[in-house]
C-alpha cells in the first residue's frame, strides 16, 4: 500500500498537467485571463498588509486633513498624494479596497464552504438513505427554493441579529453574515449531490463495497463522494461569485458587515453618500473592484462547467 | 386534472403553514416580546396583563394556532419601533411597492419580448450582437450598482430625473398613486428600469433561444413556401409558439421582482414595503419582519400555484399525468 502511494506522489503534478482539464484550460484565453485576474485579486487581498500603503483601520495612520483627496493629485493642505484618492476620513481608498476585499472574500469563501459541506452531507444522506430522510430533506429544499436566496439570507441575518446580545452584534456580524449566506445557498449542492449519489448507488463498486462489509458512512464518504465531486466544484465556483455579490448587496443595504470591518459592499454604501458632491472616486474604485472580482470568478465557473461537461466534448 | 390541482393546493398550504411557524417562532423566541412592547417603565401587573393578552401563558401549539388565526385576519400585532399596527403600516406602504413592481414587470415583458424577437430574427446583425453582449454585462452587474450607475448618469450628471422618493402622489381612497402626476411618473423611471433590467435580459434571452428553436422547424419552412410574409411568420407562427415557457418564466419572475424591490427601494429611498423590511431588520422589529415574511410568502406561493395550474391547462401532457 505505502509503496504504491510513494510511486504515485511525484507524478501528481505531471498527471495534473497532462489532464484533459488542464488541456482545455490552456486552450481557453477567457479561462486563463479570468484565473489570472482572480488570483491577482485574491493574493492582493490575502497579503493586504504587505501590498497596502497604510492600514486604514489604524487611527494613528490617519490624518483628517487628507480627507477627500482626488486620485493622483496632491492634497491641498498636506501635499500628500494618493493613487486612488482618499475618503471623507482621509483613509487611502486603495488600502481600504484591499482590506475590504479581504473581508468580502473571507465571507464569500467561508459561506460557500459552509453551504458546500451542509449540501454535500444532506445530499448524500438523501440520495443514499432515501425514504423519509430523502422526502424531508428535499421538501425543505423545495420550500427554500420558493424564495430568492437573498431574501432568505436577509431573514436569517435579521433573526440571528435578534438572538445575539446587543454588545456582541458588531463582533458577530461577520459570522452571522456567513451563516446567512451559507444557509441560503446549500440547496444547489444538496440537489446535485443527491442526484449523482442516486446514480452512483446503483453501480457495481458500491455493491462490492457493501458486500465486503464496509459501513454505510464509509461507503458514502470514501466511495461515492469522490465520484460526485466534479459538479460540486462547478457549483462552488459559481456560488462563490454569487456569494460575493450577495455579501456586497447585504452590506450595501446595511444588513451585513459592520462599519468597523467594512467589506466592498460597505465601501460602496459609504461612497454613495458622496456621489452628489462630486467625490466619485470613493464609490467608483470599490465598485469596479467588486465587478471585476465577481466577473472573473463567474467566467471561471462558466468555463469550468463547460470543460467538465462530458456532453460538450 | 382535479387531483393535480388539489395536490398542488395542499402543498402550497403546507408551505404557508411552515412559513407561519417560522414567523411565529421569530415573534416568540427572538428577544422577549413583553420586554420589547413595554419598555423600561413597567409594573409586574403590566407584564402579567400583556402576557395574558398575548396568550404567552398557554401551550405552544395553542399559541401557534392563535397566531395563524390572527394572521389570516390580517392582525400581526404592533410594531416595536413605530408603536403602530403592523397591518396599518404595511397597507400604507403596499401601493408604492406594487406600482413599482407592476411598472418594472411591464417594462421587462414588453422590451424583453421585443428585443428577443429582434435578436432572433437578425441573428448575425451587428446591433443584435451588440445587444446580446451588453446583456451579458447587465446580468453580471449587481442590482444596486445598476441603480447607482443610473442615478449618477441621469440625476447627478444630466439632472433629468429625480434620484429618490416617489414624487407627488395622489390619494385615491387609501391607495396612493404616483401614476397621475408628472413628478410621480418621472420618479418611477429609474427605479423601474433598475428593478426590471435583470428580468428583461432574462426574458430577452429566453425569447431569443425559443424563437431560434422554432424558426428551424418544418412548419415555418412550409409557411415560407406558402409565400406568407415575414411579419406573419415571425409573429403569428413563431412568436405564438414560444409563449408557453415565456409565460412560465414571467409568472415565476413576478415573485422575484417583489423580492428584489427591497434592494431597489433602498437605493432610491422608495417608501415601499421593501424599505420597511430592511429598516425592520436593522432595528430588529420582529412583528414587521414576521408580517412581511407572511405577506410575501402568500404572494410567492400564490404565484407558483397559479403558474402551475395555468401550465396544466396549456400543456395537455400534465393533465394526463395528474390523473
Amino acid at each position: 500500500m505505502s509503496d504504491l502511494s510513494e510511486i504515485e506522489t511525484p507524478s501528481r503534478l505531471r498527471r495534473m498537467l497532462d489532464s484533459d482539464l488542464f488541456y482545455a484550460f490552456r486552450r481557453s484565453p477567457v479561462a486563463m485571463v479570468s484565473t489570472l485576474v482572480a488570483l491577482l485579486l485574491i493574493l492582493s487581498a490575502v497579503f493586504a498588509p504587505l501590498v497596502a500603503t497604510t492600514n486604514p483601520f489604524d487611527p494613528a495612520s490617519l490624518n483628517l486633513m487628507n480627507g477627500f483627496t482626488p486620485p493622483m493629485e496632491p492634497n491641498a493642505f498636506t501635499g500628500e498624494s494618493f493613487l486612488l484618492g482618499t475618503d471623507d476620513q482621509g483613509r487611502d481608498v486603495y488600502s481600504t479596497i484591499l482590506y475590504g476585499m479581504r473581508i468580502s472574500l473571507f465571507v464569500g469563501v467561508t459561506a460557500v464552504l459552509f453551504a458546500m459541506v451542509l449540501g454535500i452531507v444532506l445530499g448524500l444522506l438523501a440520495g443514499y438513505v432515501g425514504g423519509w430522510t430523502d422526502t424531508i430533506i428535499m421538501r425543505a429544499a423545495d420550500v427554500q427554493l420558493t424564495f430568492p436566496s437573498i431574501l432568505v439570507a436577509m431573514l436569517i441575518f435579521g433573526i440571528a441579529k435578534g438572538i445575539t446580545p446587543i454588545e456582541y452584534r458588531d463582533q458577530m456580524a461577520i459570522w452571522v453574515l456567513i451563516l446567512a449566506i451559507g444557509l441560503s445557498d446549500w440547496v444547489q449542492f444538496a440537489r446535485v449531490v443527491r442526484g449523482a449519489t442516486m446514480v452512483e448507488k446503483g453501480k457495481d463498486y458500491v455493491a462490492a463495497a457493501h458486500l465486503i462489509g464496509r459501513p454505510s458512512l464509509s461507503i458514502m464518504l470514501r466511495h461515492i463522494l469522490p465520484n460526485v465531486l466534479s459538479p460540486v466544484l462547478v457549483i462552488a465556483t459559481i456560488s462563490l461569485a454569487l456569494a460575493i455579490i450577495a455579501e456586497a448587496t447585504l452590506s450595501f443595504l446595511g444588513v451585513g458587515a459592520p462599519p468597523t470591518q467594512p467589506s466592498l459592499g460597505t465601501l460602496i454604501r459609504i461612497g454613495q453618500q458622496f456621489l452628489f458632491s462630486g467625490e466619485w472616486w470613493i464609490l467608483f474604485f470599490p465598485a469596479c473592484t467588486l465587478l471585476v472580482l465577481a466577473l472573473s470568478v463567474n467566467l471561471l465557473g462558466d468555463w469550468l462547467r463547460d470543460a467538465l461537461n462530458p456532453r460538450l466534448k | 386534472m382535479l387531483t393535480f390541482i388539489l395536490r398542488r393546493i395542499g402543498q402550497s398550504a403546507l408551505v404557508l403553514l411552515i412559513v407561519g411557524l417560522v414567523a411565529f417562532a421569530m415573534f416568540r423566541f427572538v428577544g422577549d416580546p413583553v420586554d420589547n412592547m413595554l419598555g423600561q417603565e413597567r409594573t409586574l401587573e403590566d407584564v402579567e396583563r400583556l402576557k395574558e393578552q398575548l396568550g404567552l401563558d398557554r401551550p405552544f401549539p395553542v399559541q401557534y394556532f392563535k397566531f395563524l388565526e390572527e394572521a389570516v385576519q390580517g392582525n400581526f400585532g404592533v410594531s416595536y419601533r413605530q408603536g403602530r399596527e403592523v397591518s396599518e403600516i404595511l397597507l400604507e406602504r403596499a401601493p408604492a411597492t406594487l406600482e413599482l413592481a407592476a411598472v418594472s414587470a411591464i417594462f421587462a415583458i414588453l422590451l424583453g419580448i421585443a428585443l428577443g424577437v429582434y435578436t432572433a430574427i437578425r441573428r448575425d446583425g451587428f446591433i443584435a450582437n451588440f445587444i446580446m453582449s451588453t446583456s451579458l454585462i447587465g446580468v453580471s452587474l449587481p442590482t444596486f450598482l445598476i441603480g447607482i450607475l443610473l442615478i449618477y448618469l441621469f440625476s447627478v450628471e444630466l439632472n433629468w430625473l429625480p434620484s429618490f422618493g416617489r414624487g407627488d402622489v395622489v390619494d385615491l381612497g387609501g391607495w396612493t398613486t404616483g401614476l397621475l402626476t408628472a413628478s410621480g411618473l418621472k420618479s418611477l423611471v429609474l427605479p423601474s428600469i433598475t428593478l426590471g433590467l435583470y428580468q428583461m435580459t432574462l426574458i430577452m434571452r429566453l425569447v431569443r433561444s425559443e424563437m431560434l428553436e422554432v424558426l428551424r422547424q418544418d412548419y415555418i419552412r412550409f409557411a415560407r413556401a406558402r409565400g406568407l410574409s415575414d411579419r406573419v411568420i415571425h409573429f403569428r407562427h413563431a412568436l405564438k409558439n414560444t409563449m408557453v415557457p415565456v409565460v412560465t418564466i414571467i409568472g415565476l419572475q413576478l415573485g422575484a421582482i417583489i423580492a428584489f424591490a427591497i434592494i431597489t427601494e433602498t437605493v432610491f429611498q422608495w417608501p415601499g414595503m421593501g424599505l420597511l423590511f430592511i429598516n425592520a431588520i436593522q432595528f430588529v422589529d420582529i412583528p414587521v419582519m414576521a408580517a412581511y415574511l407572511m405577506l410575501i410568502s402568500v404572494m410567492f406561493v400564490g404565484i407558483n400555484l397559479l403558474v402551475d395550474i395555468l401550465y396544466a391547462f396549456i400543456d395537455p401532457r400534465l393533465r394526463v399525468a395528474g390523473k
